[in-house]
């Protein structure tokens, strides 16, 4: 297919806007020299990702996308930086000397899995964009036959929130342990 | 539209998370790195949900236990951050070398 018949449809030049805005803004995530605009990029690569499941007709998929992750996921990591105090503003040490590695190890594995995907699903046509998946669907596949991997997601959610609690609260130190405090 | 491209995008997103996670040195930078990867795992799913229309929507609710089991994590990594901090006035993960040798 060339690429001018690529160009021809529509759904194609969406999906190259959003798509070069994600992976843009993913890029400023991973070299920005200030914490708070590495959390405000991820809220933009979050939200074209959501943009994109609008694309591949996954709409309940990409609002619970922008519920749990641009609303709360967020807030807790811009709560993080506060707490732990780290440097607001621009600071160049925010990376360690091995960047030079770390750029060929995640440059090869990008090739590799392009590579991969390429010579596998090349010319694999995607159906019913932009038609969308029932929630009625989804909820009843959820509690249905994958109830019991969701009984088990809301137990470690459970487990992660009490053991967050008693990971982070402050101990009481061995005095006012016995005053009963 | 076709699938590859997609792949392409998701794969892009992980590599550049893999780069985060070995490049960067304050530990909230590190779990926002994996949250990049996590999102690419997540468009694989649902790119691939989008190509084989699955009647039970797999992919699709996969995607929505990987969103679960992120938002633990990061509850749980940023709990770890902050006792780490009050006790070493730190988040650079090169100074957290307690468990090294």
């Amino acid at each position: 297919m060339s690429l001018s018949d690529w160009l021809s449809e529509p759904t194609n030049w969406v999906f190259l806007v959003v798509g070069l805005g994600v992976a843009g803004s993913a890029f400023r995530v991973v070299t920005s020299k200030n914490v708070v605009h590495a959390a405000l990029y991820l809220v933009a690569t979050l939200g074209g990702t959501a943009v994109l499941f609008l694309l591949l007709s996954a709409e309940f998929v990409a609002w619970v996308l922008v519920l749990v992750y641009i609303g709360a996921v967020i807030v807790l990591f811009l709560f993080g930086i506060m707490i732990t105090r780290a440097p607001i503003g621009y600071d160049a040490s925010l990376d360690n000397n091995r960047r030079g590695i770390a750029a060929v190890v995640s440059g090869a594995l990008f090739l590799l899995m392009s590579w991969a995907a390429i010579d596998f699903f090349g010319s694999e046509p995607l159906q019913g964009i932009g038609e969308g998946t029932s929630t009625e669907l989804l909820g009843e596949s959820i509690l249905g036959r994958f109830v019991f991997p969701f009984e088990i997601v809301s137990f470690v959610l459970l487990a992660a929130l009490i053991g967050g609690i008693t990971v982070a609260r402050k101990d009481a130190t061995p005095a006012e342990s016995e005053e009963g405090v | 539209m076709t699938l590859a491209p997609v792949l392409v995008l998701a794969a892009l997103l992980f590599s550049l998370g893999v780069y985060g996670l070995l490049a960067r040195r304050n530990a909230v930078l590190v779990l926002l790195a994996i949250e990049l990867m996590l999102n690419a795992v997540n468009i694989n799913l649902v790119a691939f949900e989008a190509m084989l229309q699955d009647s039970l929507a797999t992919g699709q609710v996969f995607a929505i236990f990987v969103i679960t089991v992120a938002a633990a994590e990061v509850g749980i990594g940023l709990a770890i951050v902050l006792l780490i901090f009050r006790n070493r006035a730190t988040a650079n993960v090169d100074e957290f070398s307690l468990m090294k040798w």
